[in-house]
């Protein structure tokens, strides 16, 4: 049977080509692999192989020709024995287009046409008559931890410095001692290779707690984390993902410098496959860390180091967890809404006690997970105050209060009497010197003022 | 270190397991050729990375493994899913960009697996294979079920840092891996010499206390041979073993590579006197194990699974668009085959 030879695409873009030279004749005896003729693409010169066997029947196309469309019969294979088919009775295959398909209607998720009232969970996280007990941001980590490893086999912690030493910054500590080196392992400092072989591990059907001593090294880790460990489930078709965390301090210390002290909240809020926890008090820190543990997706736990002495309430209960995408009103209030997450909730609470001195009562929402984000909590909230202010202490562009106030925007526009304020950190690396690195930050003062902005007081 | 040691003049080995070494070589070549016609006709875009050259080194190996081991590797992946046993229809429709492929049409030839075949991946980025094949050599190690994993890279990506950052945890921590260099002397268009001056890439093991062995990778049963050698090292609990596996890809780095960076004469050479195919076939037929017509019967079968995989994946529909939207996040763990 006689097989047409098609001007093969040899490139991603290409749609016609010259066929620069053939290095067959008719009447030659060609088998797969033999080299036909050579083919000018719009990158290169290319060879192209024959793929049957057979004997060159008729070339069709000859040697020189510029412009030759992809898929148009160039040449005719024939058996032993067999005559050349008459011209124009064959009928070149239609090339499959994906441009054929009918064009995408699917609207992106976020823009829907006429946005729903927000519908907004505000149960608290605990019962009203739950013992509470004073616990630092830091046994709060270490203890949802422990309750998970106890609670799961599979859940094991790895890290620089998290097991003899017991944490850098004794997140860990005890843990090694309760759980041993199987499951509480000291790396070398190879974050590239740790949050590989750790999500490598999460493939294999465990589920890795990888802490970095702080997540300006995760930089050395950045493509595992979204390339691996994000794409993975979405890649393989929903077959296989990384059921892990990876957490450890983020943002600035003091002091520090500007390689260390980099939030890079907005960061890992834009991928899609992950999720994005920043946790303020220690019971968010408990609850959202055992649900982070227990997620089947990557899951990225941004903590602070200021915040790890820090104590809070936390409620005595066997199994304490708080979902993701759920915020918390943490101060109510009609006249604008603050907006935080993480350290950022200091400034925003300090700034909503000195405006209350002023008679302007804030709301101050802490939004706790990034990634899902409670929007509805933040729409409801600017509809009753129409007035919002985000706080934040990464850099201004592309920061989360820039998603926010788009989101803000897009959906509750009518909603608002002034525009919407991002206080963040200066667009600069983290200076050294004290009196600079404070002016770096954003500060209580600039969230007071842009509240007393958009209320014109 | 292990004695490198040469494939034996005369093998042991059954008219049986040649037979199917020569058959599951054969399919992975007539696969890819089709794949690369797919390719010129439009059916597949975008990188397309044939394998035809290295089929010994994943049959060999795969002769070496049992059930239950994993493998993981490149971009280069089309031949490591056909030897562990992945349905051609599946990997040629994923090409394809069809609803019938292994990743749905989300993944494309670079990213397919099958929790089924033990088979993780089909990754992008040059090296990110070998920490994850530790880990899951980890996980493997954590419940002591025996298994080893294979991870593939190539030359090029054994000058990459994190190979190096992984060979220092995977003998630290003593874990069940084989790392499968496929050294086929081309990084794309750059050759193994243009790249380093320490060019036996598997003494570099040393430096982190790993055994390894050079390996004539153009030969399925010293491919094999030396699987065994690396998997028994594994399984008794000693740690990585390295394998440098010497081969070479007849076609250009991707579809678009007019592989100018060596000579027609280079291919035609390896092609003529190291052909791994024609080694086996030539085995086959001195050792009197089969005919000309029982290899031409072969030859037949291969062609008809490889139409047969050509034709599903045009015929099967690109994946429906609410498929945009689904696999972004999971809703519980999926549970580990077994």
């Amino acid at each position: 049977m006689a097989t047409e030879i098609l001007m093969p695409a040899l490139s991603p873009t290409m749609e016609e080509g010259t066929l620069a030279k053939w290095l067959v004749k008719e009447g030659d005896t060609v088998s797969s692999g033999d080299i036909m003729a050579e083919i000018e693409t719009d990158k290169a010169t290319m060879e192209f192989e024959a793929v049957d066997e057979g004997i060159v029947g008729k070339i069709l196309v000859a040697e020189g020709t510029e412009g030759v469309k992809v898929n148009d019969v160039i040449a005719i294979l024939i058996e032993e024995g067999e005559d050349v088919p008459a011209e124009g009775a064959s009928s070149a295959p239609a090339a499959a287009s994906t441009a054929e398909t009918a064009a995408p209607t699917l609207a992106p998720a976020t823009a829907a046409a006429a946005p729903a009232a927000p519908a907004t969970d505000a149960t608290p996280d605990w019962d009203a008559d739950v013992e509470l007990k004073p616990t630092t941001v830091r046994e709060a980590l270490r203890d949802a931890m422990a309750e998970e490893m106890r609670r799961d086999e599979d859940v094991f912690l790895m890290g620089e410095e998290v097991a003899e030493y017991q944490g850098a910054y004794k997140i860990s500590q005890g843990l090694l001692d309760e759980f041993g080196a199987k499951r509480v392992i000291d790396t070398p400092i190879t974050e590239h290779g740790f949050a590989g072989i750790g999500t490598g591990a999460a493939f294999g059907g465990l589920k890795p707690i990888v802490e970095f001593m702080t997540f300006n090294f995760a930089m050395q880790a950045i493509d595992h984390i979204i390339n691996s460990a994000a794409k993975t489930l979405y890649m393989s078709g929903g077959q296989m993902g990384a059921p892990m965390v990876f957490r450890g301090p983020n943002g600035a210390a003091a002091r520090v410098g500007a390689q260390h002290s980099q939030d890079y909240a907005a960061w890992y809020m834009q991928i899609p496959g992950l999720k994005v926890v920043m946790p303020y008090s220690a019971s968010d820190a408990k609850g959202l860390m055992k649900t982070a543990i227990r997620d089947p997706n990557p899951v990225i736990f941004l903590e602070n180091e200021i915040l790890y002495g820090k104590s809070f309430d936390v409620p005595v209960m066997d199994d304490f967890t708080i979902p993701f995408g759920k915020a918390k009103i943490e101060r109510a209030g009609d006249d604008v809404t603050i907006v935080s997450f993480g350290i950022g909730m200091t400034y925003a609470l300090a700034a909503a006690e000195k405006l209350a001195e002023d008679g302007i009562n804030a709301e101050v929402i802490n939004l706790r997970t990034l990634r899902p984000m409670d929007t509805d909590t933040i729409l409801a909230s600017v509809r009753k105050t129409n007035r919002c202010i985000t706080v934040e202490e990464g850099w201004p562009q592309g920061s989360v209060g820039n998603y926010i106030s788009s989101v803000i925007m897009q959906q509750a526009f009518d909603y608002l009497d002034a525009p919407v304020i991002n206080c963040t950190g200066k667009d600069v690396p983290m200076p050294y010197a004290a009196n600079l690195e404070k002016h770096a930050l954003v500060t209580t003062e600039e969230v007071v003022e842009a509240c007393k902005q958009v209320t014109y007081r | 270190m292990p004695p490198k040691k040469k494939a034996a003049a005369k093998p042991n080995v059954s008219a049986e397991e040649l037979l199917g070494h020569y058959r599951e070589m054969l399919l992975i070549r007539r696969f890819e050729e089709k794949a690369g016609q797919l390719y010129g006709m439009g059916l597949i875009g975008g990188f397309c990375h044939l394998y035809i050259g290295q089929e010994a080194v994943v049959v060999g190996l795969e002769a070496a493994a049992e059930e239950g081991d994993k493998r993981v590797t490149s971009y280069r992946d089309h031949g490591h899913m056909l030897a562990c046993g992945m349905d051609p229809k599946g990997i040629m429709a994923e090409l394809t960009g069809r609803e019938g492929g292994f990743s749905k049409g989300k993944g494309g030839s670079m990213h397919m697996f099958s929790k089924e075949k033990h088979f993780y991946g089909g990754h992008g980025i040059v090296a990110a294979q070998v920490p994850l094949g530790a880990g899951l050599a980890f996980a493997d190690k954590y419940k002591g079920n025996g298994r080893v994993t294979f991870t593939y890279f190539g030359d090029g990506a054994a000058n990459q840092g994190q190979v190096y950052e992984t060979y220092n945890m995977a003998e630290l921590w003593d874990l069940p891996v084989v790392f499968v260099i496929e050294n086929n002397q081309y990084a794309m268009g750059t050759s193994v010499k243009r790249s380093t001056k320490s060019p036996s890439l598997w003494e570099r093991g040393a430096a982190y206390g790993i055994p390894g062995e050079e390996v004539d990778g153009m030969n399925v049963l010293a491919v094999k041979e030396a699987g065994e050698r690396a998997v028994a090292h594994c399984r008794a609990g000693k740690g990585p073993y390295i394998l440098e596996v010497k081969t070479y890809r007849y076609r250009g780095h991707s579809m678009s590579d007019p592989a100018k960076y060596r000579t027609r004469e280079e291919v035609q050479k390896m092609r003529d006197e190291r052909d791994p195919i024609e080694q086996v076939r030539e085995m086959l037929l001195t050792g009197k194990h089969a005919s000309e017509d029982d290899l031409k019967a072969i030859d037949k079968e291969i062609k008809a699974i490889v139409n047969e995989a050509a034709e599903f994946s045009k015929e099967s529909p690109e994946p429906a668009l609410e498929e945009l939207w689904t696999d972004i996040y999971a809703t519980e763990i999926p549970q580990e085959a077994s």
